[in-house]
């Protein structure tokens, strides 16, 4: 299976991201699953005249194209022309190139938040006029319209994330070349179940806090950041958690709170990222599938029982009250 | 005389997006032009948000230099706070930022740089056989082994920072995470396996070694590792013959501490260390397609030109210092910290120095690290709590792997009125000025061999790739 991969506008971190991939390594992994790249504008050797004349061969329907990776939103500024982002050495922008090479690929698989859905390009007043490949946001029909669908029959597939994880794209390749990316493997926004049926809540270490809503006030402090400092984690989709990041990590593990990076809109929460907005000292944003009241019946009841040990842990940078064990047999 | 001009881009194994116009005459480019064709306008977009924005907004301006877009609004809103981060809080910030710092040098060498040794064009050179099979894209023994063990550094800031890139894990006051001792333990074998990698694959020969040299003849001289096919076909090509500068080159210095950066700041012009004033900075936009006036950063404005007039060939502006083009970057890191290969390599200034000069900061960021982890003190705090005023002005000046990076903020009813970023390669890949200076990587491409028929020439892709140019972060 082949890959062309292009970098429209965004900041090239899902690449990096995406270098990060291990057991293999993602030389070895994409070697192994038989996936190459026509081109990657960090990996691959050809540059400039080579480079045109791939994207001219595939256009023209000589190379045939099965996956197109796009990394990155497409600015349609300044006024619809697209030509805040120019294809270096093209003459075109990267929304015509898209718009093109998109109706010769078998899949179209937009990588990163910026291009499945704008992302961070698109926050503030969106100077660039920055979309993704088939959503505005959270409105389907990007670059691309909402009705499209690539040469496999399937719309644009979503790999969202800020970054993506190396695993979510790694494992999306594998899977369309396994023929098993269908759209029943796609959720509501276009993006692959299998990492976004969970959500960033499972398998976070804060969890024991967050059973008790036994919380951090401030940044450092090591209890649940659900109803001080801003985290969505019960809300946002991603298996962070579960298979962690660059090893053992993911955000909340380093004591920051999640954003909700694999969500449309997510650049623009409405509140400021690491403060948790309230009406009359309740967090406006519960957990979607859990009725309201009982959430409030269940968080103050557990706030009530906090034991000891997770209440003055939840306020400290670090674990001051172990558990209390029984003692050895004597 | 035979006079030609060529477009060259896609302009890949950068990160993000170029285009270089060359004029040529007699085999040779006369003039170069290096167009950012992206403006995505991140000064912008932090307008009107509060001023904490910026630490989750500016780190995604770079997925390759992200923890030194983190550090620099971190210390921007630290300074306008009239702070400094907690001491313990500051040196986990500078293991996230040197691990970066050094992972990117050496996915720039690896990745980047060195495929292009192994283009049939060269073969028959007798290097030839060892860099097709160290080297060749997506392929090659050496660039396997550099993607698995940075993939493996990376463990530092999953530990520390949750991931990589976009962490927000560096704040104003310090960091997120309080280590443990065993955090300690784990980092510090991380880094030893890094080591391991760096002495068995990049210099065959333990770090100190290559730290040790002190002249151009002991740099000839080494032979060990990729760093000696490096300079084998360094001689062999006459790289250290291409590509120079200008002699300037400017440090902010790198990862800070109380008792100042520990790579040196200054500024190395006409031979000599000099003292930096960032007051004297100037972003000059006669060939930017931007509108207004040249300013100093803290009174800047990004002002996209939608007609993008036909005097201006780039989204991105020209900083200048004093009124001079200035090169940034490990190699200039090195000359102002006084190392003694890199001060030997500041008047040859071309491919090899910058490459040779990365090499260097390599072998030392690795050692520095190793001692940083070791400063670390998991009984003290690595937060102090910071409020961020209502109303005031600050700046962040860093080291990226690429060079100098500042951000300068000004807060006005706990909004951001004013974010002016200056990147790295802002300095190395800006356009013209208003008295028709080029900037550091067209000045340098002048004099570049165009062989016949070439459409993208090598020289030139040698040339631009020495300086590592980042032109995500370039326009922002």
């Amino acid at each position: 299976m082949n890959v062309l991969w292009l970098q429209s506008a965004g900041c090239g971190g899902c690449t990096m991201s995406m270098l990060c991939a291990e057991s293999p390594n993602l030389l070895d992994l994409l070697e192994g699953a038989g996936i190459s790249f026509l081109w990657h504008p960090a990996l691959s050797v050809e540059t400039g005249a080579e480079v045109r004349a791939l994207l001219q061969r595939i256009e023209a329907g000589e190379q045939e194209l099965d996956v197109l990776c796009i990394e990155g939103s497409i600015v349609r500024g300044p006024n619809g022309t697209g030509k805040y982002h120019m294809l270096s050495g093209t003459g075109r922008s990267m929304l015509d190139w898209t718009q093109s090479l998109a109706q010769k690929a078998r899949h179209v698989v937009a990588v990163g938040t910026c291009a499945t859905y704008g992302g961070v390009t698109s926050s503030g007043e969106n100077p660039s006029d920055a979309i993704g490949v088939q959503y505005e946001g959270a409105h389907p029909g990007g670059a691309l319209p909402a009705e499209f669908t690539s040469g496999s029959g399937m719309p644009v597939i979503n790999i969202a994330g800020c970054p993506t994880h190396p695993d979510w794209v790694t494992e999306t390749l594998m899977l369309i070349a396994a023929g098993a990316m269908t759209r029943d493997a796609l959720d509501g926004f276009g993006r692959p179940k299998f990492y976004a049926d969970h959500l960033v809540h499972h398998a976070c270490p804060k969890n024991e806090f967050y059973e008790y809503k036994a919380s951090a006030t401030k940044l450092s402090e090591i209890g649940c950041m659900m109803e001080h400092l801003g985290c969505v984690g019960t809300q946002a989709v991603g298996d962070c958690n579960i298979r962690s990041w660059n090893g053992e990590g993911s955000c909340t593990r380093a004591g920051y709170p999640c954003i909700n990076c694999t969500a449309p809109e997510f650049e623009e929460p409405g509140h400021r990222f690491t403060e948790t907005p309230k009406f009359a000292g309740i967090p406006v944003g519960l957990p979607s599938d859990m009725p309201k009241a009982w959430f409030m019946a269940l968080a103050s009841l557990s706030k009530a029982a906090t034991p000891r040990r997770i209440g003055v842990n939840a306020t400290s940078d670090r674990i001051t009250v172990p558990p209390s064990l029984k003692g050895p047999k004597q | 005389m035979s006079e030609t001009s060529l477009l060259v881009g896609p302009f890949n194994r950068v990160e993000g997006d170029l285009e270089i116009r060359l004029e040529i005459a007699d085999g040779r480019v006369r003039a170069a032009y290096a167009n950012s064709p992206l403006f995505r306008g991140f000064e912008r977009i932090l307008l009107g948000k509060a001023p904490t924005e910026a630490l989750t907004i500016t780190p995604r301006i770079c997925g390759i230099c992200s923890i030194s877009q983190s550090a620099a609004a971190a210390r921007a809103l630290a300074n306008a706070a009239g702070v400094t981060p907690s001491a313990q809080g500051e040196k986990v910030a500078n293991l996230l930022h040197g691990v970066e710092n050094l992972a990117d040098h050496v996915t720039h060498f690896n990745l980047f740089f060195m495929p292009d040794f192994a283009r049939p064009d060269y073969a028959g050179r007798p290097w030839h056989d060892r860099a097709i099979a160290r080297f060749t894209a997506l392929q090659g023994s050496g660039l396997r082994a550099a993607t698995e063990a940075r993939a493996k550094l990376f463990h530092i800031v999953g530990l520390l920072g949750g991931k990589w890139p976009h962490t927000l894990a560096i704040q104003p006051g310090g960091v997120t995470r309080a280590p443990t001792q065993r955090d300690k333990i784990r980092i510090a074998t991380d880094l030893r396996a890094f080591r391991r990698h760096l002495e068995t694959e990049l210099f065959g020969a333990p770090l100190e070694g290559f730290v040790a040299l002190t002249s151009l003849d002991q740099l000839d001289a080494w032979q060990t590792g990729d760093a000696g096919l490096f300079l084998t076909i360094a001689r062999d090509l006459g790289l250290d013959q291409i590509g120079r500068g200008q002699g300037r080159y400017l440090s902010y210095g790198a990862y800070p501490s109380a008792e100042g950066p520990l790579f040196g700041r200054g500024v190395w012009s006409a031979g000599a260390l000099q003292e930096l004033d960032p007051a004297a900075i100037r972003e000059d936009l006669s060939h930017a397609w931007m509108i207004g006036e040249a300013a100093h950063p803290s009174q800047g404005q990004t002002a996209p030109d939608e007609t993008m007039r036909d005097a201006a060939y780039s989204w991105c502006k020209a900083p200048r210092l004093g009124g001079q083009v200035f090169e940034t970057g490990a190699l200039a890191r090195q000359i102002i910290d006084g190392h003694p290969l890199a001060v030997a390599l500041a008047a040859e200034g071309g491919v090899r120095a910058r490459i040779a000069g990365r090499l260097l900061e390599i072998a030392r960021t690795q050692i520095l690290l190793e001692v940083l982890v070791d400063q670390i003190d998991p009984t003290q705090s690595f937060m102090d709590i910071v409020e961020i005023p209502d109303t005031g002005e600050g700046c962040g000046l860093v080291e990226a792997a690429r060079g100098a990076l500042g951000h300068w903020i000004r807060i006005e009813n706990a909004e951001i009125t004013s974010y002016q970023i200056i990147a790295p390669t802002t300095w190395n890949f800006s356009p013209r000025d208003d008295g028709g200076a080029p900037g550091a990587v067209e000045a340098a491409l002048v004099g570049a061999a165009v062989a016949p028929g070439e459409e993208t020439p090598l020289s030139v892709q040698h040339i631009v790739r020495s300086f590592d140019p980042c032109m995500v972060c370039t326009v922002h």
